[in-house]
């Protein structure tokens, strides 16, 4: 049986688009434009966020400061994004991957420059600050070797 | 207790596949609508992929459940066992006599790309879906492939999770795909988010399933004849972030689930009869065996290619097609898995090829939310 042959009525469309607040954590997109990634670290306990966090969930302090990431990461595991939902239907496939920083913390970004049959658990990458071309502001993983900028 | 033909269900809206499960579940039990005196409802797609805001609402009134105790219960994937919960809850303690909890989703009216949207929506949205597009599969490839550098396991071992499934699916009527596959056809499927193929992951379905749940002294006092108890309850979480996770081998939300049931419960696992584990995607069923305790860290391809967790193994496991091939109503598949559960120890109605032997007469449910975000482990016995 063929669901589209199924009678049925269109519901009424709606768009929606939230605005996001970012002022507890401005000082880390301010810091993505100037090339530099920010975690946050609790004044209390010592403990280290990323994603950045303005309050603690170890010590329920909100006294935090911000201190800036090394880029070196080893990466945990990865996956290759074939088939996009509708806000990335435009772009190409992409790679996710996790990898882990020696602070300590992870991040999970975006992993280009590399050949994908190159990628590999336990391989080392470079964690970068990316402003796009539309002035979105993000991060990625690229090869070691690539200069930053 | 109900559970309805799955699949693409465009004939009927949520109100109208709700009722499918309600009506059956009723005159199984000998009940009427107004003698239920709560409703947990478990669906998380209202809203995105379905157009009610408010299904609990909607669905009671149209089942004629108005009037009793309501709630709507949000846990992803796992939303129909926490419904579960919620109706047990309300009855162990003493506030219903008879509770009920529904299961319905409807997957199927809105185009296969908004659903990964939306469902990609659903883990951290600000860090990890905004700037990065993961989807469902996404974050489940991810667990496939540490799990697979670490273990060895490859991408035919995920695949052969995919041809049991479809092997019981072919021997249950209400199962959304019933068609048997080989391992080739996995391997040969599209690629969604390496190295999960079409065929590694469950498909979006429409579906409903009904539990109704009652006091110790209500059940005797209705006369029930074949009653199944709940022995336990076992629930935990896991970071919204996947990068916040210690590893990406288990998933900590089914680890600790299970441990608090089989305490609750009093049971080893080598006790269970069988189970219904959450195979969202092929890797997850294999992560199940291993993190609900059935076979050691890293055994799970050796504990399913021995034929372990098929009939006639150490604990059949997804006897009626898994959430792989039975399919994957979100919010229906914990009732649906309760459901399964309380039929095989019955030990009626199911087909004779896919019925478990039972010796201990015990079951267990594992529901895991989203990726190992929320979980809920429940332990029948009859
Ligand atoms: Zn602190």
């Amino acid at each position: 049986m063929s669901s589209a042959s199924m009678p049925a009525i269109k519901s009424k469309p709606v768009t929606v688009s939230q605005d996001i607040p970012v002022s507890k954590t401005l000082r880390f997109w301010e810091g993505l434009k100037e090339g530099k990634i920010y975690a946050t670290k609790c004044c209390q306990c010592g403990s280290l966020y990323f994603p950045p966090a303005a309050d603690c969930a170890n010590c329920l302090s909100t006294k935090v400061e911000w201190v800036e990431l090394s880029s070196e990461a080893e990466i945990e595991t990865f996956t290759h994004i074939v088939v996009r939902p509708t806000s990335f239907s435009q772009r190409k496939p992409y790679t996710v991957a996790i990898g882990k920083l020696k602070e300590g913390v992870k991040v999970l970004a975006w992993l280009t420059g590399f050949k994908l049959s190159q990628v590999k658990v336990g391989m080392k990458a470079k964690l970068v600050a990316k402003v796009s071309s539309d002035a979105e502001l993000s991060y990625e993983f690229v090869p070691l070797d690539k200069s930053e900028g | 207790m109900d559970s309805r033909r799955k699949g693409i269900r465009n004939d009927v809206n949520v109100s109208e596949l709700a009722f499918e499960a309600v009506k059956p579940a009723l005159e199984d039990a000998g009940l009427t609508a107004k003698e239920i005196g709560f409703v947990a409802l478990g669906s998380a797609g209202a809203g995105a992929w379905y157009e009610e805001l408010l299904p609990a609402v909607v669905t009671s009134e149209y089942c004629g459940l108005t009037g009793a105790g309501l709630v709507r219960c949000e846990a992803a994937c796992a939303s129909g066992s926490a419904a579960f919960f919620a109706a047990y809850s309300a009855v162990a303690c003493g506030q219903a006599e008879i509770a009920m909890a529904l299961g319905v989703e409807k997957m199927r009216e809105i185009d296969t790309q908004t659903a990964m949207e939306w469902i990609g929506r659903a883990g951290y949205y600000l860090w990890e879906f905004h700037n990065f597009g993961l989807t469902f599969p996404a974050y489940y490839a991810l667990y496939a492939n540490a799990y697979m550098a670490r273990y060895g396991a490859t991408e035919e071992d995920l695949a052969l999770v995919g041809v049991k499934n479809h092997k019981y699916a072919a021997m249950n009527p209400v199962a959304h795909l019933q068609n048997r596959i080989t391992v080739d056809d996995v391997l040969s499927s599209m690629v969604i988010a390496s190295p999960l193929k079409l065929y590694d992951c469950s498909p979006m379905t429409d579906g409903s399933a009904c539990v109704i749940v009652g006091s110790e002294e209500k059940v005797r006092e209705l006369k029930i004849d074949a009653p199944v108890w709940v022995a336990a309850i076992g629930y935990s979480s896991g970071t919204a972030n996947l990068s916040k996770r210690a590893d990406f081998l288990s998933l900590d939300a089914s680890v600790l689930a299970s441990q608090r049931a089989y305490k609750a419960a009093g049971l080893q696992p080598e006790q269970l009869d069988f189970a219904e584990v959450h195979d969202c995607f092929t890797i997850a069923e294999i992560l199940a065996y291993e993190d609900l305790g059935f076979c050691g860290k890293g055994e799970g391809v050796k504990f399913l290619r021995e034929g372990q967790t098929e009939i006639g193994g150490r604990i059949p496991v997804n006897v009626d097609g898994g959430l792989k091939a039975k399919g994957h109503p979100i919010g229906a598949t914990g009732c649906s898995m309760i459901y399964e559960l309380t039929k095989q120890l019955r030990e009626e109605a199911v087909e004779k090829s896919r019925q478990v032997p039972l010796k201990n007469y015990v079951g267990l449910a594992h529901n895991v939310g989203g990726t190992g975000h929320y979980c809920y482990v429940t332990i029948l016995r009859r």
